[in-house]
């Protein structure tokens, strides 16, 4: 009855990348085999490919971010798109201009993608239900909701290293309730076939539900991080003292900071992941994440790989036979 | 003006009547069910071959948006969408703006029902002044000079245990019924769904189902001291229902009311973010669904109301939790009640719409004894209609209602015998 699929067009292909909740495997796959295709342009001399000249892709960014931004702008120029970077705090929303009319404007300037993160849950579903026919929203982050981009890249980070998802268990440790980043990647690990997906932290931060998103609630680190391999570590707001969730920072690094010791209960060949910013010496201790484990650099580098591909597919510009020439 | 309704089936559960009957009206009352009264001069039939004659529903809380808030909806445009869904009283709660704290804004609101003419309206006074939950209100003058049947403090909690403690005790000693909306702040905190599955997964913050039950728990212990009587209004979980079955079966004088959305939609519903299933309390689960109606059946919850709520539509236009909360009902609630009728009988059904709220409310409605004022609403069950936004007739067309397939239309509704709507 509902209309499910807003994602994809009627031929069934990445229209809006709003959620990785309803696509396909093969979807994901071939988010990650564009991203794949489009990971040496940044060591060329030119670092572009002319797949969206003449395109023009707003970033619309409700809340600051840096990384995000700045890889989002980077993938959009590296396509030869035309980037425009509005920061809302500090423009229109302020003067009392309704998120809708702020869209019809810059619609009417004919821009054909919104790159949009919102602290609202479901902002970027409402934006893309209001768009014109022709232009195409990605989902940079909406609340607690969603953040598909960063899932994808983090799941091109895994397959670099550990090649086959149907063998791994994967641990993400932290701040569940309140994390986009955590429920896109529990939908991307299910959808992508890992058998074992868990989730660590104490109850005021891990949602009742937790279960029904498809993982195993562990509320001690010594039993959750036992024979994984890949331990995510999500970053913990600083906020989340203040509402009665946690003590202190220094009780929750003591409990679920990842330590090399700690470090030792997962697979000796397991790899620590990292969305960033990160809080040295609160979720994570300084040795483990600069150590031979360690990949959160690399997460920074794929992004930019795996947001070209969600662009190029979403603006319909490119088969992969073209990315490939 | 000698009216004769002819035909129908005529349904009024105060008097135990399941028939097909004649009903004869006079000078705006009923005058006789079955045989015609002697010297009765006929001056107009109504022919209701087909249909259920039923007294005109009672809602127990509809929202009209005036005073304070007319580009939602006025009680002229409102009280004409109540008539064509064959609602001839509705309660009004106070959170009007003003708030209904003083006798002038009851004045301002009978005399624009009045003006209308469509419905009868009655309003629910403050339960503290400004409803701040701090200062009792002028509960006594309220009643005594602006006819207010109970007090309420809203949706707005009196979270303060004294300040509940006194305004019940000072509401019974006026006689007067507390009308509450049972929800703990602290722990609905700024949720805007119920705290489940549905949230989890799409990241909106919850309303845990302990945000009702902790705060029933509180109310019932306060009404069990006061000896206040006391209304719970839109009931949301299964829990919250077997605490006030208990309470009734060790005889608190308590009663206890449903909406009819929450009667047939889950969380499920929110789907993607749709904003029109943003409403207050949170649709729940469909295992407190299936224990609301069951509920509904043993009388354990005594009414279906609307709790109607009207918006404009840039109300509803934002990311989920920026929307504005709340439904607009008046022109669902008969067909989706009727929808009910293999859980529960027709004629209870009926009651739990016209009866039972006029009991709850105090006032002489919801029967079509004879000598009563004759406001009826007679409708076809069999007629079925797609809820459709764009015909509605209330200024808010905020429904999660839409495309559904409904049964049973209003074909006339009656108010002191005359004639407010026919189809």
């Amino acid at each position: 009855m509902k209309q499910h699929d807003i994602q994809l067009d009627s031929e069934g292909k990445l229209r809006h990348f709003l959620t990785i909740e309803g696509l396909k495997k093969q979807m994901l796959l071939d988010i990650l085999d564009y991203a794949e295709n489009f990971s040496s342009v940044g060591n060329r001399q030119v670092k572009k490919v002319p797949l969206l000249r003449g395109k023009t892709i707003a970033n619309l960014f409700f809340e600051p971010s840096t990384r995000t931004r700045t890889t989002f702008e980077l993938a959009a120029k590296r396509l030869s798109a035309d980037v425009l970077n509005i920061n809302i705090n500090t423009s229109a929303t302020t003067k009392g201009e309704s998120l809708l009319d702020m869209l019809h404007n810059l619609e009417a300037m004919q821009v054909d993608m919104f790159v949009v993160r919102h602290n609202s849950s479901g902002a970027a579903h409402f934006i893309a239900q209001h768009v014109a026919p022709h232009v195409s929203v990605i989902n940079a982050g909406d609340g607690s909701h969603a953040h598909p981009t960063q899932a994808m890249l983090d799941m091109f980070t895994i397959r670099r290293h550990k090649q086959d998802f149907t063998k791994l268990t994967v641990a993400i440790v932290g701040d569940i309730m309140h994390s986009r980043v955590a429920r896109s990647q529990i939908h991307a690990l299910n959808t992508l076939g890992v058998p074992e997906v868990r989730v660590i932290g104490p109850q005021t931060i891990i949602p009742n539900e937790a279960a029904h998103l498809g993982v195993h609630v562990y509320h001690d680190m010594q039993q959750g991080l036992q024979n994984v391999d890949v331990v995510i570590m999500l970053r913990l707001q600083r906020e989340r003292m203040e509402g009665a969730l946690l003590p202190s920072e220094h009780e929750y690094f003591h409990m679920f900071g990842l330590t090399e010791k700690k470090l030792k209960l997962a697979k000796p060949d397991a790899i620590v992941m990292h969305p960033g910013p990160i809080n040295r010496g609160v979720e994570i201790e300084s040795t483990v994440a600069d150590g031979p484990q360690s990949v959160i650099l690399e997460q920074v580098t794929h992004g930019i790989s795996v947001r070209m591909a969600a662009m190029s597919m979403a603006l319909g510009r490119s088969s992969l036979a073209e990315v490939q020439d | 003006m000698h009216i004769k309704i002819s035909n129908g089936l005529v349904i009024d559960p105060a008097n135990n009547i399941e028939n097909k009957h004649d009903i004869y009206i006079s000078e705006g009352r009923i005058a006789a069910v079955g045989k015609q009264p002697e010297g009765f001069t006929l001056d107009k039939t109504i022919d209701a071959s087909g249909c259920h004659v039923i007294p005109g529903i009672v809602d127990l809380r509809a929202r009209l948006r005036e005073p304070g808030l007319e580009n939602k909806g006025t009680i002229a445009s409102e009280t004409r969408a109540a008539a064509a869904s064959g609602i001839t009283t509705l309660c009004i709660p106070p959170d009007t703006t003003p708030v209904i704290d003083s006798t002038s804004v009851v004045e301002l609101i009978h005399q624009r029902a009045q003006e209308a003419g469509y419905a009868k309206v009655v309003t629910l006074g403050a339960l503290t002044a400004g409803l701040s939950g701090e200062q009792l209100s002028e509960m006594a003058l309220l009643k005594k000079y602006g006819q207010c049947v109970g007090v309420s403090n809203a949706l707005i909690p009196v979270s303060n245990n004294l300040i509940m403690r006194r305004a019940m005790e000072y509401a019974a000693s006026c006689g007067l019924t507390v009308f509450l909306h049972s929800q703990d702040e602290g722990l609905a905190g700024n949720g805007c769904a119920h705290e489940g599955a549905i949230s989890t997964r799409l990241g909106l913050p919850g309303i845990p189902e302990t945000a009702e039950t902790n705060a029933i728990a509180r109310d019932l212990l306060l009404i069990e001291q006061t000896g206040v009587h006391a209304h719970f209004c839109h009931i949301s979980s299964a829990r919250a229902v077997q605490m006030i079955a208990r309470a009734q079966y060790d005889g608190l004088p308590v009663t206890a009311d449903v909406t009819a959305h929450h009667l047939h939609l889950t969380e499920m519903d929110i789907g993607f973010f749709d904003s029109n299933c943003h409403v207050k309390p949170p649709l729940r689960t469909q295992r407190d669904r299936e224990a609301l109606v069951a509920a509904l059946a043993t009388g354990n919850l005594n009414a279906i109301c609307s709790d109607h709520e009207p918006h404009d539509a840039d109300a509803k236009l934002a990311p989920f939790a920026e929307t504005e909360a709340g439904i607009s009902t008046l022109e669902t609630l008969l067909p989706l009640s009727l929808r009910l009728a293999e859980e529960l009988s027709l004629s209870d059904v009926v009651n739990r719409l016209t009866w039972q709220p006029a009991k709850i409310l105090g006032i002489d409605a919801g029967t079509l004894s004879v000598g009563e004022k004759a406001d009826i609403c007679i409708y076809n069950p069999n007629t079925s209609w797609m809820m459709d936004p764009q015909q509605m007739l209330s200024s808010g067309r905020n429904t999660p209602f839409a495309g559904w397939e409904l049964k049973g239309k209003v074909e006339h509704t009656l108010l002191n015998g005359k004639v407010v709507y026919s189809i």
